[in-house]
Formats: structure tokens, C-alpha cells, sequence
């Protein structure tokens, strides 16, 4: 009994799969579209495809399913929907790995530029610079003056090879021009705690890991990298206010297979735009620290132009890092 | 704060029949996801966490921190009927809990878990609510420096888990720290032993090569011997504890408790730890040493206890501090900023209902958990009456579904089939698998915190003896050496003195 149900099971699995290829792009979607996200389940990327995904279902009348595909800074997951079938039921929500994969990693199996079809940008989370509560500096120049002083007695946390906080001290290095010790981590998670515990001196990281910290006076905080102040933290300079030209957004793209339909990828925008301005959505990446981007950004134009010109960037300042992820 | 008050509103909150509900359903499925070998709580949460969406922060809460102590309860079911352990922490309930499972007292094993988890379960809680915040800043005393002493401290006392011969158990912990080697090192990015595959650039996936040295393994030597395979336990002496094995049980529960909670406070890997730490005192303290590894009840009920205390505990540096202990409670940071709520050291004075309702209905839960799991013992005993050619199929499809599960990745299954040989080989050579498993949890952390701590000393070893509680505990590991080293030169002393007379 059960051997014949487990049979017509996967007979009906085989049939499923022969059919997608067939499926319509003016009917699109007749089933439901799944979301690949290159990290663990929980973590600030799945946040924003979960929310995100929740009112995209209900515009396009099918489930959206998010599906966690971590492993090699990003690189599995996005490897993953480079090879699979352009008929936009399988897409890939990545960040600023997207760009710096290229340069850091010298085998990657795909082309970020010329394997996906990108359909938008979603959002922008900044980044804030932040210590433990007993560091010696208590306002960004104060702070800028110090690692210039101390260079490599200042220790500097980040969450892993590839991980938005060891791209932003590798900027902040750069912008200094001094080189400073820093500790990875296995995530985000570990490396606050030591910042709280005092074992470390800094990192620069998320709105996300940081506000709740910031605000409950866990952490000294000493300038946010966006061109204007957070309304959730009103107090915070900005770096250009505090004299440091450090701009850095952890950038979130919606990416199809390349080759997708045009009309599936139309609609796809469509439905990413009307999510990015849903009520829930806005206030929860309020929340978050940051904000959706506007429709003008929500686009295939806007996300190829900006990885384009982030790889670019990126390129140089890794190079001149000489960190490699393989 | 007046406790009794903020307990009073935590049961306000907990005991609202829908949260009752959504708790009884965590627990539920956690203890079900606990049982199926390889899905383990990780998979179950992420894959929950879209239904969250629709309740309110304080029932999802209860729901998804349900299924992670329930799954606490349901791995040690496996690992006591087949051997085969879901996660770091229920390795070591197999060792002697499936000893007891062959000999028929698998029901007597199945209820010291069960009432060793409840106890240390209710310890748990009751220290969360009075002593979280306080417990949550003494851990963050700990930085690199202290876990490596702490790591090196729990290998040392762990070679204890062996009861062959310890060369052996050696060869296996190494072998084991070698396993923990694959992947890409962290702090330099240069994949190791990966062999060109970008799929092993995370490493190995734990419950891969578990279900593979403990699980398939011990198929296929059952497989050995045709005569034994049909029916794995014929005879099932009693499902309840006997007066002595309650009198046996008692002071290991405690123990096991008592170090279960210290040690899951500890964010950087401390919970690990929790069971090795719990059998090796046991073994240590025991009159009859010569009986662990071959069915000692005292071997299951103290891992068991530290284990679930350890549960419980790692919920404080989350629940006070915003701080994810593991990749779990990771995921429950995730559930929080989902609902709407960033946790950090502000959720008790903003959301006072929904951090003392969560400990609350961590109480209730374990209530629940032991109503469930006491009438089903007699049931899971019954499985293991279950033909051999139809169950093991079934438990191998169910682990390879499981890990294929966790991260879609085709590599964690091809791992429980070489792993499965790997363990079979083992076996032929009595090695056993248990400190295969140490090491293999152990050794990156090891790693992980001995670089980390040389990086920020910029390379100055004196930090780990200049620092008060790293030097503390690498004496305590000197002392456990020499402990142990002691009595074989006193035993060759009386043989040259024997010699002589």
C-alpha cells in the first residue's frame, strides 16, 4: 500500500517538472514561484525576502516559497538559480554579494553579470559604526584620529569572509588609509557579543544587528554610513557630517535566470514595486533601519546599473585588500 | 522588579488557551521532527516560520521556542531505540541509552530521558526568570581566550567517553578534529580538504555524518548476522523504572542539570559541551565505571538533564541580551524581527508580557512534553518490534530526506552513505564513534577561538594563563591529566614493588 503511493507520488513529482517548461508567459504564474536565498533561515536577507514575499504572493495570485540555500558566502544559491530553467518559478534574492563575488571569489562558476536577469533593487540597509562601550573615542573624529594613532592596536570585528561588515572595514581602511587588526567571526550574532562583552574594540555593521544595541546603550555608536540621518536613531551623525567619506548600503536585488521572458519579468516587477510600497512592508523595514527603495529603483535598468558599477568598485577595493574566498 | 508578579503576567500570558494550544502543537511537533532522524529543529522552524506571520509575537514565540525544547525530548528516542542520534547532544545519550535499548530496558531509558529533561527543564526556566539578566553579563566575560581553555578542559575530561582502549578513543577524537577541518577556513577564506567541491565550503553537516557512523553503520552490522536482524529486541523487560534505577537516576539528574545550565549560558558554543561534560563526571564518579558504555542508566540520565538545562539556558543570552547562542536560537532573532520586535537587552522592559509570558510557557511546556512522552513510551517501544527489512529502509529514506532538507544540498546525502561505510570500518576495528563526534564538534571551535584569541593578543600566548578564568580552567584541565595519568603509575609502581617481593 504504501509502496504504491510513494510510487504514484513521484510519478506525479516527474510529470510536474516535464510540464513546467511548457507553462505560458502571458498565464504566468500557475503555480507557485520559489524565492532562493543564498543564506540561513532568519538571518537579515531572509527577513527582507520574507517580508517581501508575503504580499508578492498575494499580487500574483500564486505562493511565493522562500528557499535558504546557504553555504560559500552566497555563492551555492546564486550558482544554484544561474543554471536553473529561465521560466521564472525559481528566482534568486541576493545582496551586495552579488558584486563582490567576482573579485572574491577568482572560480566562481557563474557571471552575476551575464547569467541573471535582474528585475529590481528592494532595499538599502545602512550600515553603522559602532564599539564597545568603554572605547577610549567618543565621536566619529575623535574616532577617525585614533585608528590613525593606533593602526593596528585597534581590533576590528567583522562576520566572515564576504560579509557586508568586512567589506565596510575594508572601506573604512581605505578612507583612512590605515590598516587596523581585525577578527572574523561566524556571523553577525557572535561578533556583537563580543563588542558587548568588551573583547573587541569595533565593527561597522547592519542597522539590523546594531539599533537595538544602540539604543539600549549596549554599544557606543559613532556615525551611520548613509547620506542622511535614521529616524529610528535622530542622533546619529552621519559619516560625511563627521568628516569621513565613507558611504556604504548593504543593497538587496531581485535577480530570474537570464533569458527569462521579458513578460514574465514585467510582471515580476510589477508585483515587486507594489510590495515595496505595502504598509507592513514599510514599517517593518523601518524597523529594520532602513527603507524600500522608490519604483524609479524598482527596476531591471536600475539593478543592472547598480551592479555593474558596484562590481566595479568593489574590484578595486578588494584587490587592493588582497582578500581572496578561495 | 517584583518577580512574583512578573511571573504572574508571564502565566497570564501563557496560559491563554490559544497560546496553550499553539504550545501543545510546538511541543508536538518538535518531539515528532526530534524522532524522524535528521530534521532537526533548524529545518522545522525556517520551514514554519511563514505560518508565524498570521499570529500574534507572543503565541509564535511559544510555538517555535516549543518545537526547539521538543525536539530536545524527541532526538534522545532515536538515539536510545536505533542508535541514532539527531544532534551533538543526543551522540551521547546513544552510547548507553541504545546499550539499555538492546537489552530490553529501552522502557525504562525512554522515561529516565523523559523525567531527567523535565527536571532539568523546570531548573531551566525557574533560572531564566529570577537570574537571566545577571547570568546573561557574567557570560559575556568570556571571550576568545576562555572558550579555548574551556574546549580544551571539556576534550580532555571527554577521553572519559571511551570505554575501550583509549589510544582508540584518541586516534578517534583526532580523526574526528580532522573531519571538522573540511571546509573554508574563516579566517582566511582558503577552502580545506574540499577537494575542488564548492558544496563542502560550509564543511560537513553534522547530522550527516552521525546518522552515517552511529545509524547506518550499526545496519549494516546488524546486517552481519542473519539470524539476529529480524526483530531487533525480542524481549522488553518493563517500561517503567524500577525503586533502584529511581535511586540510581537521582543524583546524575542533578548534576547534569547543575552543569547543563552554567554551560548553556555560555553564547560561544558552551551548550556543545552540555552532555559530553555530564557523561564524563558520571563515568567519573561512578563505583562502577565498567558498566558505562554497556547500558548504565546513570550514562543517559545525566546527559539527558544537561542537555534539556542546557536548552533552556541558551534562551538567556538571547532572551536578555539580543545574542543567538546557536544556529537555532539565530533563527528565533529571525522570528522576533519578523513579528516586529528587535531583540536586544530592551525586550524586558518594552514587551514584559511577551518576555515572561515565553517563560512561562517554557514551563508549561515541559508540563506538556512529559504528559506526551510518558504514555508513548510504551508505543516507541513497540517500534522496535517492527520487522528489520521494513524499518531500516525507512529510518535511512527518512535521514536522507532530513539533511537533504536543512540546506538542499545533494553533498549531505552522499555523506551518510560514505560516512555509513566509514563507521562500519570503525566498528570492524572497535573504534567507537562517540569521540569521533567530539572532536568533530569540538575541533573548529577549538580552532576558531585559539586563532582568534592569538589574533587579538597580536600574538602573545601568556594571555591565555594572564587572564583569570582561562588560567582557571586550563589548571583544571593540567589537574584532570595528571588525575588521570596518576593511577596507572601507581598501578606500575605496585607491579615493580610486586616484582621485587
Amino acid at each position: 500500500m504504501n509502496k504504491t503511493m510513494l510510487s504514484l507520488a513521484a510519478g506525479l513529482m516527474l510529470a510536474g517538472a516535464s510540464m513546467t517548461g511548457t507553462a505560458m508567459a502571458q498565464d504566468y504564474p500557475t503555480k507557485p514561484v520559489t524565492v532562493v536565498v543564498p543564506f540561513s533561515a532568519g538571518g537579515p536577507t531572509d527577513t527582507v525576502a520574507r517580508l517581501v514575499a508575503e504580499v508578492m504572493s498575494d499580487d500574483l495570485g500564486q505562493q511565493v516559497v522562500i528557499q535558504n540555500v546557504g553555504g560559500a558566502g552566497g555563492t551555492l544559491g546564486a550558482g544554484q538559480v544561474a543554471v536553473a530553467p529561465n521560466d521564472g518559478y525559481t528566482l534568486l534574492l541576493h545582496h551586495i554579494g552579488m558584486s563582490t563575488a567576482p573579485t572574491l571569489y577568482r572560480s566562481l562558476p557563474y557571471d552575476p553579470a551575464t547569467d541573471f536577469a535582474p528585475i529590481g533593487l528592494i532595499t538599502s540597509v545602512p550600515m553603522t559604526l559602532v564599539a564597545r562601550k568603554d572605547f577610549e573615542p567618543s565621536t566619529l573624529p575623535e574616532l577617525v584620529a585614533y585608528i590613525k594613532a593606533n593602526g593596528e592596536n585597534v581590533t576590528y570585528a567583522h562576520a566572515g569572509i564576504g560579509s557586508a561588515s568586512q567589506l565596510c572595514g575594508m572601506l573604512l581602511m581605505n578612507a583612512l588609509d590605515t590598516q587596523m587588526t581585525t577578527v572574523p567571526y561566524q556571523g553577525s550574532g557572535p561578533a556583537m557579543t563580543d563588542i558587548i562583552g568588551g573583547q573587541i574594540d569595533m565593527i561597522c555593521d547592519q542597522t539590523t544587528n546594531t539599533t537595538s544595541q544602540i539604543q539600549a546603550g549596549e554599544v557606543k555608536a559613532y556615525g551611520v554610513t548613509t547620506l542622511t540621518r535614521l529616524g529610528n536613531l535622530p542622533d546619529l551623525p552621519t559619516t560625511k557630517e563627521g568628516g569621513l567619506d565613507l558611504e556604504i548600503g548593504v543593497w538587496h536585488g531581485l535577480y530570474a535566470p537570464a533569458g527569462t521572458d521579458a513578460a514574465i519579468i514585467s510582471r515580476l516587477e510589477a508585483a515587486l514595486q507594489k510590495a515595496l510600497t505595502d504598509e507592513t512592508v514599510v514599517s517593518r523595514f523601518a524597523e529594520l533601519g532602513t527603507l524600500p527603495v522608490t519604483a524609479e529603483e524598482a527596476t531591471p535598468a536600475a539593478l543592472t546599473q547598480t551592479l555593474a558599477s558596484q562590481t566595479e568598485l568593489w574590484r578595486a577595493v578588494i584587490e587592493a585588500a588582497g582578500v581572496y574566498a578561495d | 522588579m517584583d518577580i512574583i508578579a512578573s511571573l504572574g503576567l508571564g502565566f497570564s500570558v501563557a496560559l491563554d488557551p490559544i497560546n496553550i494550544f499553539y504550545c501543545f502543537i510546538g511541543v508536538l511537533l518538535g518531539t515528532l521532527v526530534g524522532v524522524l532522524p535528521g530534521i532537526g529543529p533548524t529545518a522545522t522552524i525556517a520551514m514554519l516560520l511563514p505560518i508565524t506571520f498570521s499570529l500574534s509575537p507572543a503565541t509564535a514565540l511559544i510555538m517555535l521556542a516549543g518545537i526547539y525544547y521538543g525536539a530536545q525530548y524527541g532526538g534522545s528516542t532515536t538515539a536510545i531505540l536505533i542508535n541514532l542520534p539527531g544532534e551533538s547532544s543526543s551522540a551521547v545519550t546513544a552510547i548507553d541509552g541504545y546499550q539499555m535499548a538492546r537489552k530490553g530496558r529501552a522502557g525504562p531509558a525512554l522515561a529516565t530521558a523523559a523525567l531527567g529533561s523535565f527536571f532539568a527543564g523546570t531548573v531551566g526556566t525557574l533560572l531564566l526568570a529570577f537570574f537571566a539578566p545577571p547570568l546573561a553579563r557574567a557570560a559575556l566575560n568570556f571571550g576568545a581566550p576562555e572558550y579555548f581553555a574551556l574546549i580544551v578542559l571539556g576534550l580532555l575530561v571527554s577521553i572519559a567517553l571511551a570505554h575501550g582502549s583509549i589510544l582508540k578513543a584518541l586516534a578517534m577524537i583526532v580523526l574526528g578534529l580532522l573531519l571538522g577541518m573540511v571546509g573554508q577556513d574563516i579566517y582566511t577564506g582558503q577552502p580545506r580538504f574540499t577537494l575542488g567541491i564548492r558544496e563542502l565550503y560550509s564543511g560537513l553537516n553534522f547530522v550527516s555524518l552521525a546518522v552515517g557512523v552511529f545509524g547506518v553503520a550499526e545496519i549494516l552490522r546488524n546486517l552481519e548476522n542473519e539470524k539476529g536482524r529480524d526483530v531487533m529486541v525480542k524481549t522488553v523487560k518493563n517500561l517503567w523504572l524500577s525503586k533502584d534505577d529511581f535511586k540510581r537516576i537521582a543524583a546524575p539528574v542533578v548534576r547534569g542539570t547543575a552543569l547543563g545550565s552554567v554551560l548553556g549560558i555560555l553564547p560561544g558554543g558552551g551548550h556543545i559541551l552540555a552532555s559530553f561534560a555530564s557523561y564524563s563526571a558520571e563515568k567519573r564518579l561512578s563505583k562502577t565505571p565498567g558498566e558505562f558504555g554497556h547500558g548504565a542508566i546513570e550514562g543517559v540520565a545525566g546527559p539527558e538533564s544537561a542537555n534539556n538545562a542546557a536548552a533552556q539556558t541558551s534562551f538567556i543570552p538571547l532572551m536578555t541580551l539580543g545574542i543567538p547562542a546557536h544556529p537555532v536560537m539565530a533563527l528565533m532573532v529571525g522570528a522576533f524581527i519578523l513579528q516586529g520586535i528587535t531583540p536586544g537587552p530592551n525586550v524586558i522592559n518594552d514587551q514584559p508580557a511577551l518576555f515572561w509570558g515565553i517563560i512561562a510557557s517554557m514551563w508549561i511546556g515541559n508540563v506538556l512534553l512529559v504528559l506526551l512522552n510518558l504514555p508513548l513510551i510504551g508505543l516507541w517501544v513497540k517500534m522496535l518490534s517492527i520487522p528489520y527489512r521494513a524499518l531500516f529502509p525507512a529510518i535511512v529514506l527518512f535521514a536522507c530526506i532530513g539533511c537533504f532538507s536543512i540546506n538542499q544540498n545533494i553533498y549531505d546525502v552522499f555523506a551518510i552513505g560514505f560516512f555509513g561505510v566509514v563507521g562500519y570500518v570503525l566498528i570492524r576495528f572497535g573504534c567507537e564513534p562517540a569521540p569521533l563526534l567530539l572532536g568533530f564538534v569540538l575541533g573548529p571551535l577549538l580552532e576558531e577561538h585559539l586563532r582568534r584569541a592569538m589574533i587579538i593578543s597580536r600574538g602573545d600566548p601568556m594571555v591565555f594563563i594572564e587572564r583569570p578564568i582561562s588560567a582557571t580552567l586550563l589548571a583544571l584541565a593540567l589537574l584532570a591529566v595528571i588525575i588521570a595519568v596518576l593511577p596507572s603509575i601507581r598501578r606500575k609502581r605496585k607491579e615493580v614493588f610486586v616484582e621485587e617481593d
